[in-house]
């Protein structure tokens, strides 16, 4: 999962939480669009690096990695 | 003296620039897939969508094999000059600070600027004043220039949007940054689609002519 970095002004979340309330959503707050990468991978550790390296760029993202079993449940 | 512009799949301003660099020097098209830049003494890196911009803007571009020769040639003093998308390209790679993010107004801008020289030391300034105005077009949808906090020096700014003319919410009216050594520069606004008066204006072709004064 990869989101805006904190502070980092995200036009395309602030969009988000004006249309909500227009439906009827009250009371949200901090929405912030990202990504979200889904990958099958024989070795989970180099994940992070590949967060670095590609996947995410650190000077405007945070990443998280979560890991799934085969079956898609966390 | 040389330019080689570099074409990637989804490269479409390759072909101006091209014909903006003749106008001062010789200039040749680079194929992504090579690796040789043997030939040219700066190389321009143009605007468009590189690989489809897929994943991020410029992230795929930076890894191709002649951006790996580019990496190189400016590591080693080269002049290297990213336009657009290839500014976007030159941040992923790491050869200029900070990162391009969607315009604040989430729309695709297209229109005439006035941008400010704030460094005309630079070899892509050197034809420049300071505080010369110069009237180029934007064309872009992700071009919010941002840098952390404390990482860009004030020299590193070559150029800003006039006051109240920045079209995309970029960090202080950035619109031109180079490196920490001068001879990579990126910018947002396109010189190559104002070298000639027909099209409005040929403010752009002195970013050109400044490259071509570097001796070969």
């Amino acid at each position: 999962m990869i989101r805006p970095k904190e502070g980092i002004l995200d036009p395309q979340g602030q969009a988000v939480e004006r249309a909500l309330p227009a439906l009827g959503f009250e009371g949200v707050q901090n929405v912030h669009v990202g990504r979200l990468i889904e990958l099958d991978v024989d070795d989970a550790s180099q994940v992070p690096q590949m967060c670095e390296r590609l996947l995410a760029n650190p000077l405007i993202e945070d990443y998280e990695v979560v890991e799934l079993n085969g079956n898609g449940a966390a | 003296m040389k330019f080689g512009v570099v074409r990637f799949p989804g490269s479409c301003d390759e072909v101006d620039a091209l014909m903006a660099c003749r106008r001062f020097a010789d200039a040749d098209l680079l194929w992504h897939g090579d690796r040789d830049l043997s030939e040219v003494d700066a190389v321009v890196v143009p605007g468009g969508f590189s690989y489809g911009d897929y994943l991020r803007v410029g992230a795929i571009a930076r890894f191709s094999p002649l951006m790996e020769s580019v990496i190189e040639f400016a590591r080693d003093g080269g002049p290297v000059l990213g336009i657009c998308n290839g500014f976007q390209v030159l941040c992923e790679a790491g050869l200029l600070p900070g990162a391009l993010l969607p315009n604040d107004s989430l729309r695709f801008v297209c229109r005439q600027v006035d941008v400010v020289v704030e460094n005309p030391g630079t070899p892509f300034t050197r034809a420049c004043e300071e505080d010369d105005v110069l009237s180029i077009p934007v064309k872009h949808t992700t071009g919010r220039y941002y840098a952390p906090p404390g990482t860009l020096p004030e020299e590193q700014i070559v150029l800003r949007y006039a006051p109240g003319q920045n079209p995309n919410g970029s960090m202080d009216d950035v619109a031109g940054v180079c490196n920490e050594q001068g001879n990579v520069m990126g910018l947002m606004p396109h010189p190559e689609h104002a070298v000639d008066p027909l099209t409005g204006s040929a403010d752009g072709g002195r970013l050109f002519e400044s490259l071509a004064m570097v001796p070969a």
